[in-house]
């Protein structure tokens, strides 16, 4: 298995155990109480932010000690560039990444159209955001495996 | 992905040239050893200019490293 397809691998898991142990923790404090008030987009705003930063500070530290468990178990230096194989993989991973994103997006504005609450709108908002993540990581790893 | 239809005579030109390793054909095409991979599976058509590159670093004519018409090497 080469190194992009290793690294698409903890990308993957990764971004699964971040958002679920992030959901985890943060879901149990949501203001059941307060219905549609400023508190509820107060917690779903932060829970957006939160989730933003942590996933950031997260991905970087586990692609540090992916880069040196790599280079300690294969004696291999990680590709220090992306060449065109990259690129173009990187792009058709974005695109099917973006397009999972819209349909969640016209979703949650489906539900607001539905007269659901805005809890259905933000989960559905955040579950396409998740989705839209391991989409892109599963194309990277397809595409890095059966070729484009 | 059953749709390459560019094939070439990589692995053949690389035992040929002194057992060249992936990687240094590699680094004399500017590219990772990851895309040398998917180019001799078949799994990838490269560009142009990368084509030029990877028939330069044998010093041989493009149409003696890739061809059009099957999606593995043909030897």
């Amino acid at each position: 298995m080469t190194y992009q397809e290793k690294k698409s691998i903890v990308s993957l898991i990764s971004t699964i155990l971040i958002f679920t142990v992030y959901c985890l923790y943060k879901y149990p404090q949501y203001p059941e109480a307060a219905l549609d008030s400023t508190e509820t987009f107060h917690y779903w705003g932060s829970f957006v932010l939160v989730l933003t930063v942590v996933s950031i500070a997260a991905h970087i530290v586990i692609s540090i000690v992916f880069n040196i468990v790599f280079r300690m178990t294969t004696g291999e230096k990680e590709p220090s560039f992306a060449d065109e194989l990259d690129k173009r993989i990187d792009l058709l991973a974005f695109r099917n990444s973006f397009a999972v994103f819209v349909i969640g997006f016209l979703l949650a504005m489906g539900s607001l159209v539905m007269d659901q609450p805005s809890k259905t709108m933000f989960i559905i908002l955040i579950a396409s955001g998740f989705l839209s993540d391991v989409t892109g990581s599963l194309s990277r790893l397809y595409h890095y495996r059966r070729g484009i | 992905m059953g749709k390459n239809f560019v094939g070439n005579h990589i692995r053949k030109l690389r035992f040929n040239h002194n057992e060249m390793t992936q990687q240094q054909l590699a680094d004399m095409a500017g590219v990772t050893r990851q895309t040398i991979v998917a180019l001799e599976k078949g799994n990838y058509s490269p560009s142009l200019e990368l084509a030029f590159r990877i028939a330069y670093a044998f010093n041989l004519p493009l149409e003696e490293v890739f061809f059009y018409g099957g999606n593995t090497e043909e030897d």
